[in-house]
C-alpha cells in the first residue's frame, strides 16, 4: 500500500514538475519589473510554505509522541523536520539567487528570508540534538520538547524580525510586485506547490524508513548485549 | 558500633506529613544553588572574566568613538551578556551531576516546577550580578555615560535577563546528560533567544543614548514581556517531561 | 493496602523491553531482596518505584499513590549508587537541606540526630568534598533515612561500602524492618541481602522469574535461586577449557 503511494507520487510529481516547468519557462511572459528571474518565485515561495507546514507537522507529531509514547510519531517528527530543513535551505538558496540578480547582493536582510534563516538554525539544532542522544526513548522525549519550543518561537521570530526591518528599510525581495500579481501567477504559485509537496512526501517516506531501520538495529543490539 | 534505636514511633501513614509550600521549595532550591556557587565561584568567576575580556576585545577590535559606542551599546552589551550567561547556565544543572544529586532532587517531594524556578531564580541572580558589574566597566573603558535613563534601562535588563535565564535553564536541564553539553546548550538556546535579544538590543541603545522610550520602542518592550511569559509557561509545563526519564 | 504494588509494568529503551510485564506487590513491613544479573532490570524497576523514571505501560503504587505524587515521594527514602550529596556543602548543610525539602518540622534537629547516629557528629561542619569514602557513605545513609521514610529503596547498597558502613546499614535496616517499614534491596551481595530479607524476587532479562518468601534453603545455599529459576549458565568462552 505504502509502496504504491510512493510510486504514484513519484510519477505524479515528475509529470507535474515537468509540465509546470514547461509552462513557467515557455508560456509565462517575463515580469515587467523584475524580468525573467521572477519565475523563481514559483519555487521559492511554495518551498517556504512547505517548510512551514513541515515544521507544524513536526509540532503535532511531537505533542502526539509525548501523549502516547509511540515511537512512530517520533520517527515522523524527525523525518518531517529534516524535510522542512531541506526545503528551508532551498528557499534560502533561491532567495539568495534572486537577491543577487535583482539587487546585486546575495543577502539583504529581507525579513522573510531572515526569519527563515533563524528558523533553519532552530531546527538544525533539533537535528544536532538527535545525533547527540543515543537511546531512542530519551532522544524522542528530548527532541519532542525542543520541537515544541522551536515552533512556539516561530511566530515570535517572524514578528520581531518583521518589526526590526520596517525600521531599517532594506530592499524586500519580492515585496514590490508580490501583492499585485495577476491571477495566473497566483494560480501557478499554488499549482506548483502540489509537486513540491509530493517531493516532500517522498523525502519523508525515505527518511522514515531509515529511522525505523535504525531503531530496529538499536533494539537488536540491546537484545544482543543482554544475552 | 552501637546504633541508637530509630525513633520508636509507629510508622506514619502518608497523609499526615507536613508539606513545604511551593514558594518555600523554590527559595530552598535557589538558596542552595547560590550558596554552592558562592562557595566555589567557578561559574561566577569564569563568566565575569569572559564578559570583561569580550568587552575589552571589542574596544581593541573596533575602536569605536564615544558616539558610535552609544549607538551600538545595545548590541555590544547584550552579546556580552548572552555569552557570559552561557557559562552560568551550563553550570546550572551540571552541578547536580556529581554524586547523582539530580536524582535525589527529582525523587524528593518537590514539584518539577519548583525545582526549575528555584534554579532559574539563582541563575537570574548570578547573571544579573555579572551584568551589573559589566555596566560600569563598560562606562569606564568606552568612556560612555550610560546612566541617563537608568530606571528604564534596569527594567529592560531585568526582562531581557529573565528571558535568557528561563530558556537557558530549561535547556540546561535538557542537555545535562549529553556528552557535548557545552556545545549543544548555546547551539540550541541562541536561536530561540534571537527575538528576546533583538528586543533588548533595540531598547538598550536608545536608553544608553539618553533617549526616552517612544511608542515605537514600546512594542519591543511588549515583545520582551510576551516572550518572557510564553517561555516561562512553556518551561514550567515541560520541565517534568524533561527531568523524569 | 500494599506498601508497593506493580501491575503489568513494561519499560522500553527504544524498541527493546528492559522490563516485561512485571507484577509484584510488597506488604508493609516486608523486606524484599531484588535479585538478578547485570542488565536484568533491577535498577530500572527501582527507578520507576522511586519516581525517577516512568513505566511505559502498567501501574505502580506506593501506599496507593502514584510514585510521582508528592505524598508518595515523602514516604520514600532512596539510596542509589552515588551518595547524592553536595561536595561543596557541609554534612550538616546537606542534611538540613534535604530535611527542609522533605518538609520536616525541625530540619536542624533531625540533621543533628542523624549525624550522631552515623558517627559524623564531629565533622558536621566539614565539607563533604573532604570526607573519606566511608564517611560519605554513612552520610548518604543518613540522608536516606533522615525524613523517617516508611519505604526504603536501596540499589546495590552493600557494594563499595566499608565494614563500618555495612554494619551501620545492616543495623539500621534491621531496625527499620522491626518497626514495620518496607525495604527493597536490589543487590548482587546475596549473603547480606538474604539475611535481612523476608521476601525475594528474581529478575531474569526483564521478566520476573520468581517472587515469594525467602526460605531457609535460599539462605543456606545462596546460589539456589539462580540455579532453579535463573538462566542456564552460558557455555565457557572458546579456548577457556580448563
Amino acid at each position: 500500500m505504502r509502496d504504491k503511494a510512493v510510486a504514484v507520487s513519484s510519477w505524479l510529481a515528475a509529470l507535474l514538475l515537468a509540465g509546470n516547468l514547461a509552462l513557467i519557462l515557455l508560456v509565462f511572459p517575463d515580469e515587467q519589473e523584475q524580468g525573467p528571474i521572477f519565475r523563481i518565485i514559483f519555487f521559492h515561495v511554495p518551498m517556504a510554505w512547505t517548510a512551514f507546514v513541515a515544521f507544524f507537522a513536526a509540532l503535532i507529531a511531537s505533542i502526539l509522541y509525548l501523549a502516547s509514547k509511540n515511537l512512530r510519531y517520533d520517527a515522523f517528527a524527525a523525518a518531517v523536520t529534516e524535510v522542512g530543513l531541506a526545503f528551508g535551505a532551498a528557499n534560502l538558496l533561491t532567495g539568495m539567487i534572486w537577491g543577487r540578480v535583482i539587487w546585486g547582493a546575495f543577502w539583504v536582510w529581507d525579513p522573510r528570508l531572515t526569519s527563515m534563516l533563524v528558523g533553519w538554525l532552530l531546527y538544525a539544532g533539533y537535528v544536532m540534538l538527535r545525533r547527540a542522544i543515543e537511546e531512542p526513548t530519551e532522544r524522542a522525549r528530548m527532541s519532542a520538547v525542543v520541537s515544541i519550543f522551536a515552533f512556539a518561537d516561530v511566530p515570535i521570530i517572524f514578528f520581531s524580525i518583521q518589526w526590526w526591518r520596517t525600521h531599517h528599510p532594506q530592499p524586500v525581495v519580492w515585496g514590490s510586485s508580490g501583492g499585485h500579481m495577476s491571477p495566473e501567477y497566483w494560480f501557478m504559485l499554488f499549482f506548483n506547490w502540489i509537486p513540491i509537496l509530493l517531493v516532500g512526501y517522498l523525502l519523508l517516506e525515505l527518511r522514515m524508513r531509515q529511522e525505523r531501520l535504525s531503531r530496529e538495529l538499536d533494539a537488536l543490539r540491546r537484545e544482543a548485549h543482554a544475552l | 558500633m552501637a546504633v541508637p534505636a530509630l525513633r520508636g514511633a509507629p510508622v506514619r501513614t502518608p497523609a499526615r506529613r507536613p508539606r513545604l509550600s511551593f514558594v518555600r521549595q523554590v527559595l530552598t532550591v535557589a538558596s542552595k544553588d547560590l550558596r554552592s556557587e558562592l562557595r566555589t565561584k567557578e561559574a561566577l568567576n569564569s563568566s565575569l572574566a569572559f564578559a570583561l575580556v569580550i568587552l575589552l576585545l571589542f574596544s581593541f577590535a573596533f575602536e569605536p568613538t564615544e558616539a558610535q559606542t552609544r549607538e551600538i551599546s545595545g548590541g555590544l552589551l547584550w552579546l556580552v551578556f548572552a555569552f557570559a550567561g552561557a557559562l552560568i547556565l551550563n553550570r546550572s544543572f551540571a552541578r547536580e551531576l556529581a554524586n547523582d544529586c539530580l536524582d535525589a532532587l527529582i525523587a524528593a517531594p518537590m514539584s518539577g516546577a519548583a525545582l526549575f524556578l528555584g534554579k532559574a531564580l539563582a541563575n537570574f541572580a548570578l547573571l544579573l550580578a555579572v551584568e551589573l558589574v559589566c555596566l560600569p566597566v563598560f562606562g569606564v573603558f568606552y568612556n560612555v555615560h550610560w546612566t541617563g535613563r537608568l530606571p528604564s534601562l534596569l527594567v529592560v535588563i531585568v526582562l531581557g535577563t529573565w528571558g535568557v535565564t528561563v530558556v537557558g535553564t530549561i535547556f540546561s536541564a535538557l542537555t545535562v546528560n549529553l556528552r557535548l553539553r557545552e556545545l549543544m546548550l548555546p547551539m540550541l538556546v541562541y536561536p530561540i533567544l534571537i527575538p528576546c535579544l533583538l528586543a533588548a538590543v533595540q531598547l538598550t541603545s536608545p536608553l544608553v543614548m539618553g533617549q526616552p522610550l517612544t511608542p515605537e520602542l514600546m512594542i519591543w518592550l511588549r515583545l520582551l514581556v510576551v516572550f518572557d511569559v510564553i517561555f516561562t509557561a512553556l518551561a514550567v509545563a515541560l520541565v517534568e517531561t524533561v527531568m523524569v526519564r | 493496602m500494599k506498601a508497593i504494588e506493580a501491575a503489568g509494568v513494561w519499560k522500553y529503551y527504544g524498541d527493546f523491553p528492559a522490563l516485561r510485564d512485571i507484577s509484584v506487590s510488597v506488604e508493609p513491613g516486608a523486606c524484599l531482596a531484588l535479585l538478578g544479573r547485570n542488565g536484568a532490570g533491577k535498577t530500572t524497576l527501582l527507578k520507576i518505584v522511586a519516581g525517577l523514571s516512568r513505566a511505559a505501560r502498567g501501574r505502580v503504587a506506593i501506599h496507593g499513590a502514584e510514585p510521582r505524587a508528592q505524598a508518595a515521594r515523602r514516604e520514600i527514602g532512596v539510596l542509589g549508587h552515588a551518595i547524592s550529596l553536595y561536595d561543596e556543602l557541609s554534612a550538616l548543610e546537606n542534611l538540613r537541606l534535604f530535611g527542609r525539602i522533605y518538609g520536616l518540622e525541625d530540619p536542624e534537629r533531625a540533621a543533628s540526630e542523624w549525624l550522631e547516629r552515623t558517627g559524623l557528629e564531629r565533622v558536621r561542619d566539614g565539607l563533604v568534598r573532604e570526607f573519606s569514602r566511608g564517611m560519605r557513605q554513612r552520610l548518604a545513609v543518613a540522608r536516606a533515612f533522615l525524613h523517617d521514610p516508611s519505604v526504603l529503596l536501596l540499589d546495590e547498597p552493600f557494594t563499595a561500602l566499608d565494614d563500618r558502613a555495612i554494619a551501620l546499614l545492616q543495623a539500621l535496616l534491621r531496625q527499620a524492618v522491626e518497626q514495620g517499614r518496607t525495604v527493597v534491596i536490589s543487590t548482587h551481595q546475596l549473603r547480606e541481602a538474604l539475611e535481612l530479607a523476608t521476601h525475594v524476587a528474581l529478575l531474569v532479562r526483564g521478566r520476573l522469574a520468581y517472587a515469594g518468601e525467602r526460605t531457609a534453603e535460599m539462605l543456606e545455599d545462596t546460589g539456589w535461586l539462580y540455579r532453579h529459576y535463573g538462566e542456564p549458565q552460558s557455555a565457557p568462552p572458546p579456548g577457556a577449557r580448563g
